[in-house]
């Protein structure tokens, strides 16, 4: 009887998302040094005007990003990656 | 003091295959010259640029890395500016991280390397089946 108190029923499903935390993938898996000559990893952040993501989007720290967008910018210097584009990915 | 450096530079692909790897020994020959000692070198071939350099939409890549006296890196880049056949170049100096990865990536190229003459066996096996 007391399960059924406790029970609430809803016409509709709420739609409360359980956030996921966001991680910084280079903490997590250990990567010290983000190689700039590896345009197909690097292209994971940016959007598809080849611009870096911000980092409330990707959830890396602030120490990799730092690291990530010398890397990206190198990356451009040597035409692996460009500038500017539409449609990177 | 020696400092272990790496460069990456695009060359036109005007020249041919001898041409540029005379232009890729003449830039080993800046190196060794000036005190140098190479310790990896990469060659990536042809590939596509992802915007126009110089109005050319590809160019050979070559990397070296090297360990130098930070003078010699002034020389070696006025060398690569006066160059014409090179259209971009980056020299990078390698800090920790950067040398562990360097050498995990060469250990694996140097894996590839053993590797890719079985690969052309097997390919050269299954053309003679198909014979």
């Amino acid at each position: 009887m007391s399960a059924e108190q406790g029970e609430i029923r809803y016409l509709t499903p709420p739609s409360v998302e359980i956030k996921k935390k966001k991680y910084c993938r280079f903490k997590k898996n250990g990567i010290k040094y983000i190689d700039y000559k590896d345009p197909e990893f690097l292209k994971k952040f940016l959007n598809e005007q080849g611009k870096i993501l911000p980092r409330r989007i990707t959830g890396t720290s602030l120490k990799f990003q730092r690291k990530l967008s010398v890397a990206i910018k190198r990356a451009r210097h040597l035409a692996l990656l460009p500038y500017v584009t539409d449609l990177l990915k | 003091m020696q400092k272990q450096y790496e460069a990456v530079f695009i060359m036109t692909p005007v020249l041919s295959e001898q041409q540029m790897k005379e232009a890729v020994d003449k830039f080993k020959a800046v190196l060794t010259n000036g005190g140098a000692e190479i310790v990896h070198e990469e060659n990536w071939g042809l590939k596509k640029l992802a915007y126009p350099v110089q109005h050319k939409s590809t160019g050979f890549y070559q990397l070296l890395q090297f360990k130098a006296d930070p003078t010699l890196i002034l020389k070696f880049e006025t060398e690569l500016k006066r160059d014409e056949r090179i259209i971009r170049w980056l020299t990078i100096a390698l800090d920790k991280d950067a040398l562990a990865y360097a050498e995990k990536r060469i250990a694996k190229r140097n894996g590839q390397a053993q590797a890719e003459p079985e690969k052309v066996n097997v390919s050269e096996n299954t053309v003679n089946k198909e014979d």
